[in-house]
């Protein structure tokens, strides 16, 4: 691999994590984020099921860009997508069927997840191969990073456990509502919360940076 | 039998309202809530898409999946997409207006997981051609009832004095939590009834 392509690779693989983040920025596949992550063990089943469907059609879709007419591609984006669901529904339900049972309808309903639909249509369809694999495996790890931490935060608040183990004191009083469906929005939006709070905070002390900066500038700028 | 069909509608709309409890259709449910006449009308659409994908979901399970189970996924998902053309095709010959008015929004029903989830969690549960069409409609409303109340939400509290860091989405959320916690309430409804 030549430097330039490996470089883009890796900026392509860096953006999902954070920066262009799937669930906390972009504010896409929110009905599997809330639905599954009463606990930390489900969010990650889940998270690991869309990475496979996401690299999986990330890297057909990318291969097949030149083959598939601009009327009918997604279409073929779906059916690409609703295969590997497929798969990945039945070797779940023979692997580890209790996760399959607690997760029930939600692994069928990666399919129409619109994190996965969009990354083909902006991105896989668009670049070679390498590139839509770094991008598809960024945008996964957003994914799982984004949905562990709405799962960690609902079942410590819920549950005072995380990962079955007591985090909390015994004297804790869970906050049943964090397990229960609205704790799923609670979750998100204080999330949000303090992502805005700490993106305010390091904006003020930027500022206050340049002021100081400009301030010694101008008592400088007399001296030679 | 009359009874169970009221209980299956009235189950589907309030007590397990589809994005309240089930996290389902939750993009529209955030996207297009900015205005009422807006989220009206899309629910509209949404109970019309739902129904006959109810309808053509059963049909499959019963006369074709029984012979090639792995195709369940992409068969409903083909269905979906057709009809939600077929949708679109209907409303642009008799409504410009309204064709205008939902924009994108409309050929974006074909990945809105209430109606995959709709199909997915009808043709689980067994239930006939009479329920699951009932099921839908239950469903449908609910939908619409959530995209309403959501937007009126919206409205008021996009004038409403909120402290900066949580405008825009993260308010969005806590409106939606407070939602779905009024809808937890409706859990009782009925108890006495079926059991």
């Amino acid at each position: 691999m030549s430097g330039p392509v490996r470089e883009s690779a890796w900026r392509e693989f860096a953006k999902g994590w954070w920066r262009e983040n799937p669930v906390f920025i972009a504010v896409l596949g929110l009905c599997p984020a809330l639905a599954v992550t009463a606990s930390l063990r489900n969010a990650l089943v889940m998270s690991g099921a869309t990475a496979f469907v996401l690299i999986g059609a990330s890297l057909v879709v990318s291969a097949l860009r030149h083959v598939v007419p601009r009327q009918v591609r997604i279409s073929v984006y779906i059916v690409v997508i609703a295969t590997l669901v497929t798969a990945v529904d039945f070797a779940l339900a023979a692997w580890m069927p209790v996760a399959h049972r607690e997760l029930g309808a939600f692994i069928a309903l990666i399919v129409v997840n619109c994190l996965i639909l969009g990354r083909q249509e902006a991105f896989a369809s668009k670049n070679r191969p390498v590139l839509a694999l770094a991008d598809a495996a960024g945008m996964a790890g957003g994914f799982a990073l984004s949905l562990c931490m709405i799962g960690a935060v609902r079942e410590l608040l819920g549950n005072g456990r995380v990962l079955g183990l007591r985090v909390l004191p015994a004297a804790y009083e869970p906050w049943a509502v964090m397990i229960l469906p609205p704790g799923g929005f609670f979750a998100l939006g204080l999330l949000l919360t303090v992502f805005a709070w700490l993106r305010e905070r390091a904006e003020q002390r930027r500022r206050a940076e340049q002021a100081r900066v400009a301030a010694a500038a101008r008592s400088g700028g007399g001296a030679p | 039998m009359r009874g169970e069909l009221i209980w299956i509608f009235a189950s589907a709309c309030l007590i397990n309202n589809f994005t309240l409890t089930y996290f389902l259709g939750l993009c529209p449910f955030f996207g297009v809530t900015g205005r009422l006449a807006t989220a009206l009308r899309l629910g509209l659409a949404n109970i019309f898409v739902m129904t006959i994908t109810a309808g053509a979901a059963w049909l499959l399970e019963r006369f074709v999946l029984p012979w090639v189970p792995y195709l369940r996924l992409i068969s409903f998902i083909l269905v979906i997409a057709s009809t939600v053309q077929f949708v679109e095709m209907l409303i642009r010959k008799t409504s410009p207006a309204l064709f205008r008015a939902l924009g994108i929004y409309l050929p974006l029903i074909t990945t809105n997981c209430a109606i995959l989830g709709l199909a997915l969690f009808a043709t689980n549960r067994g239930y006939g051609l009479l329920a699951s069409v009932i099921y839908a409609l239950g469903a449908g409303v609910g939908l619409l009832l959530a995209l309403v109340l959501m937007a009126s939400l919206r409205e008021e509290a996009a004038l409403a004095p909120v402290p900066r860091l949580v405008r825009g989405t993260a308010l969005s959320f806590f409106v939606a939590g407070i939602l779905s916690l009024a809808f937890m309430g409706f859990a009782g409804l009925f108890h006495g009834v079926v059991e």
